[in-house]
């Protein structure tokens, strides 16, 4: 049962009659910063009002947990005068979706959310325009409110949505010069609704791609090679064959075993019989930075200002900052559910990437990319990690070739395996200070983990910042043979590696100079909203000015990422006996401009900082070459309950500044927040992350120093 | 080894054909397409496989079939009754404490025995309780504060 396929111009075939908003020729320019390609001007609609008055939202963004149902309704909501209830959202189905590059870089508010917001309005004028001629007045002797126009003053003479999209068929364009609504005026903007996927959430009736179930699929498990890089001499399936409902396939570069029932399938797999050619395995935990530091390539100028070589100096700052592979390692490992048949293929996919996967189906399948569809369903989690999904073009191979629906789940053991990690990397930082104990100069370069938040938002005369070995957005570097695995974007990808380096450095040169690490950051920032987060945070945290480590476990970080200004502080202890780190509280204040839902700003907060603490201070993955060690979380530590400190995300309010990304900057500030508050329980700088109980215990002096 | 397996399931009865040596989690998601329950880690690690049997929680991932026989298993889907969320879930609901929501159906069920055993858990204990239910989004102290509010509310109310 393939889903249907779309004909092409037939929306309201699709959606019903009404109103539908379509792209308009003229892309929005600030869609145009969401990457190769503006959002198109084809068929594709924003959203429609049925003929039932309900209002349906299309949007290539997927919900992964970081709560854009819920915003980008609200949004809609908002401009077009309905209640958030009356709206329904269809995420991520590349035939009903305006096309999109992908969910990730805290774009969708920034990015999609004014395209949205225009088609909404656009919308909000045809009703207008619908119900003046209805109700026989100017359109602006009118108003819109939960869904039905009245004429102001006259609230008996109104019509409703419903009765003014039952008989019409309208499609209309984007109009670029929509007036959006201020937030001052807003109703359904600024608030915190409960989220609309809670129900389901909590029931258990919410969907992941390995939910979805079909009439006679096939569970397949894949044989997967031990190490990356491994060849396979032969593989000996017969054991698996004899076994009862299984299917096996083979092909040059895919062996699996399916079965309708994935225990069993997975049973089966481990009586196949595989031979394997291994490569040479040398690299490390502990020698990779050195690698990386020889081989990330050519370095890449990202910014320069003055003259290095002239600026006054009078102490100069030489520091080495080091950070290990770290995991997604969603909760939902990647899965889909291909179905191949009829000419066409559907594939409920677990992906940010729902347009581009659809692309490498297709190519996969040698078919036209109008007859694939992707269906997204929810995700349990992605933070960058399902941009690569790989699993979607397996299942439709196997479905294609078996002529069956076909699930592809990933063991929690492939997960990690296949994972695209945030890389290793390395930041050497050569800065200084003159004689009145200002920053003088500030040579930066960072290897491998990309350019994402290297540039300063401090006041420095003379500056260089290089990059090498890694991309802007955290994919992959041109540089091969650089990793031994796969690695791409981890949330807020490249900027965690740069703010801990930076602000490490920014409070080594604080202590040095003998100034408190805000009052020191704050003689160095100009940035209106980036002093405001600051002083924000530092009333709220209650920071007490010290110089040098007090002793007390206070730690401050800023970052500017993704158009928002965030400034967090903590409050830890160590465990002088064990080396062990624990984090009493935290406290972030960020303006990110408009917020559209301030309770779910404050859950990507406290969940961004959350995470955070993993790679700070317990999540380095273990690996030999291609051999990834860590295969489950026995072995690798994700932040627990006992680990996770009360948080508090004050949001900074910035009604001027159109919504700024919120996903991704406050998790930026974690690794170096929690190295500036050890600094400060305990005058040692750690340089590496994470912080793991060993290395802290190795840097600390010894009992016998310390007296 | 195949066998016919009985058990209440959500307060119904259950009769089931299948090799009693399977793990409770994929009869569960396959065999009686109850799907809110799920897979995370395989090996008893990060509980988003929890389900209650006869009022103690359990990592359906590791728990094969013939364990089950005669008893009473409570799931995510079952946690509802007649249409009205478990204060539970609607604490849950009120505190955000999801994100993804992919660990939720463990959250929920590992908390609902908590309560079960102790209904008015400390703050500690119900951190140290949840101590092994995984939350990747970091939704954790919103956890607490549901299962706190709820403890504090109406005790172990099922
Ligand atoms: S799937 Fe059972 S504990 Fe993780
Ligand atoms: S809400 Fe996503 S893993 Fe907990």
């Amino acid at each position: 049962m393939a889903a249907p396929r779309l004909a092409r111009r037939e929306f309201h075939k699709l959606v019903g009659g009404g109103i539908v908003v379509l792209f308009g020729a003229s892309a929005l320019p600030m869609a145009q910063a969401q990457g190769r390609r503006p959002y198109p001007s084809d068929f594709h609609a924003y959203l429609s009002i049925g003929d039932n008055g309900r209002v349906t939202v299309y949007s290539g963004k997927i919900e992964m947990g970081q709560g854009v149902m819920t915003s980008l309704a609200q949004m809609a909501a908002e401009e077009l005068g309905v209640d958030l209830a009356s709206i329904d959202m269809v995420l991520g189905d590349t035939d009903t979706c305006p096309w999109d590059m992908g969910t990730f870089g805290s774009m969708t508010t920034r990015m999609f959310g004014p395209a949205l917001r225009a088609a909404a309005a656009r919308a909000r004028e045809v009703v207008k325009s619908l119900a003046a001629a209805r109700l026989e007045v100017p359109g602006d002797r009118l108003r819109l409110e939960h869904g039905v126009v009245s004429v102001i003053g006259e609230p008996g003479q109104r019509v409703s949505f419903a009765e003014l999209s039952k008989s019409v068929r309208i499609a209309e364009a984007v109009d670029q010069a929509a007036v959006l609504r201020a937030a001052a005026d807003f109703s359904v903007m600024g608030r915190s609704p409960s989220r609309l996927d809670g129900a389901e959430k909590v029931t258990g009736a919410a969907k992941y791609a390995a939910d979805i179930r079909l009439p006679g699929m096939l569970y397949a498990r894949i044989l997967r090679p031990p190490v990356h890089g491994a060849a396979l001499n032969k593989a000996d399936t017969t054991a698996a064959k004899a076994l009862p409902g299984v299917v096996v396939i083979e092909r040059d570069d895919l062996i699996a075993v399916l079965h309708a029932e994935p225990d069993s399938a997975a049973a089966a797999l481990a009586l196949v019989q595989a031979d394997w050619r291994l490569p040479d395995m040398t690299l490390g935990p502990d020698t990779v930075f050195e690698h990386i530091l020889a081989h990330a390539g050519d370095q890449k100028q990202i910014a320069v200002k003055g003259d290095l070589g002239s600026a006054p100096v009078a102490r100069t700052f030489e520091t080495t900052f080091q950070k290990g592979y770290v995991a997604h390692a969603p909760m939902e490992p990647h899965a889909a559910l291909a179905d191949v048949r009829h000419g066409g293929a559907t594939v409920w996919a677990s992906t940010q990437t729902p347009f581009p996967t659809r692309d490498s189906v297709a190519k996969a399948l040698g078919f036209d990319p109008k007859t694939v569809r992707i269906i997204t369903p929810f995700l349990g989690g992605g933070f960058g990690g399902k941009s690569a999904s790989g699993q979607a073009v397996e299942a439709a191979r196997l479905s294609q070739i078996c002529g069956k629906p076909v699930q592809v789940e990933r063991t929690r053991s492939e997960e990690f395996f296949y994972d695209t990690f945030d890389p290793a990397s390395v930041v050497t930082v050569s800065s200084a200070l003159d004689r009145d104990g200002r920053i003088s100069r500030w040579d930066y370069a960072v290897f491998a983990a990309g350019e994402r938040g290297a540039n300063p938002f401090y006041d420095i005369p003379n500056l260089r910042i290089r990059s090498a070995g890694g991309t802007s957005y955290g994919g992959a570097p041109a540089v091969a043979g650089l990793h031994p695995f796969a690695v791409g974007p981890w949330r807020g990808p490249g900027a965690n590696m740069n703010v801990f380096a930076t602000e490490s450095q920014i409070d080594i040169m604080a202590a040095a100079a003998g100034v408190d690490p805000v009052a020191f950051r704050l003689k160095h920032i100009t940035d209106p909203r980036m002093r405001r987060v600051l002083q924000a945070v530092s009333a709220a945290f209650g920071w007490r000015p010290s110089v040098g480590a007090s002793g007390s476990g206070q730690g401050v970080a800023c970052s500017s990422d993704a158009g928002s200004c965030v400034a967090t502080m903590a409050e830890v202890k160590v465990d002088l006996a064990t080396g062990k780190v624990t984090v009493l509280r935290i406290v972030c204040a960020q303006d990110m401009g408009v917020v559209v839902n301030p309770n779910g700003a404050r859950m990507q907060i406290e969940g961004g900082l959350t995470m955070g603490l993993g790679y700070t201070l317990t999540e380095e993955l273990r690996f030999n070459g291609g051999d990834i060690l860590d295969r489950n979380f026995d072995t690798y530590h994700l932040p627990r309950f006992s680990g996770a400190p009360r948080i508090e995300a004050i949001l900074v309010k910035n009604d001027d500044l159109e919504p700024q990304g919120c996903g991704e900057p406050a998790i930026t500030t974690t690794g170096a927040v929690i190295a500036n508050a050890v600094f400060d329980a305990t005058g040692v700088r750690m340089l590496r992350l994470p912080m793991t109980p060993e290395r802290i215990l190795a840097a600390l002096p010894t009992s016998a120093q310390r007296k | 080894m195949k066998s016919t397996v009985q058990f209440s399931l959500n307060g119904g009865p259950v009769s089931l054909t299948a090799d009693d040596g399977r793990m409770l989690l994929w009869v569960l998601r396959t065999d009686l397409a109850l799907t809110g329950t799920k897979y995370g880690c395989g090996e008893g690690i990060c509980g988003a496989c929890a389900v209650v049997i006869n009022g103690q929680a359990h990592r359906s991932c590791r728990l094969p079939l013939k364990d089950v026989a005669g008893a009473e298993v409570l799931t995510i889907e079952g946690l509802a009754k007649d249409g009205r969320l478990h204060p539970l879930q609607q604490a849950f609901i009120d505190h955000g404490a999801f994100q993804c929501g992919y660990c939720t159906s463990g959250m929920l069920l590992d908390a609902y025995a908590l309560l079960l055993s102790d209904p008015r858990p400390s703050r500690a204990k119900i951190v140290a309780g949840m101590e092994h239910n995984l939350c990747r989004c970091g939704a954790h102290q919103r956890i607490v504060d549901a299962i706190e509010q709820v403890s504090t509310q109406t005790g172990a109310e099922t």
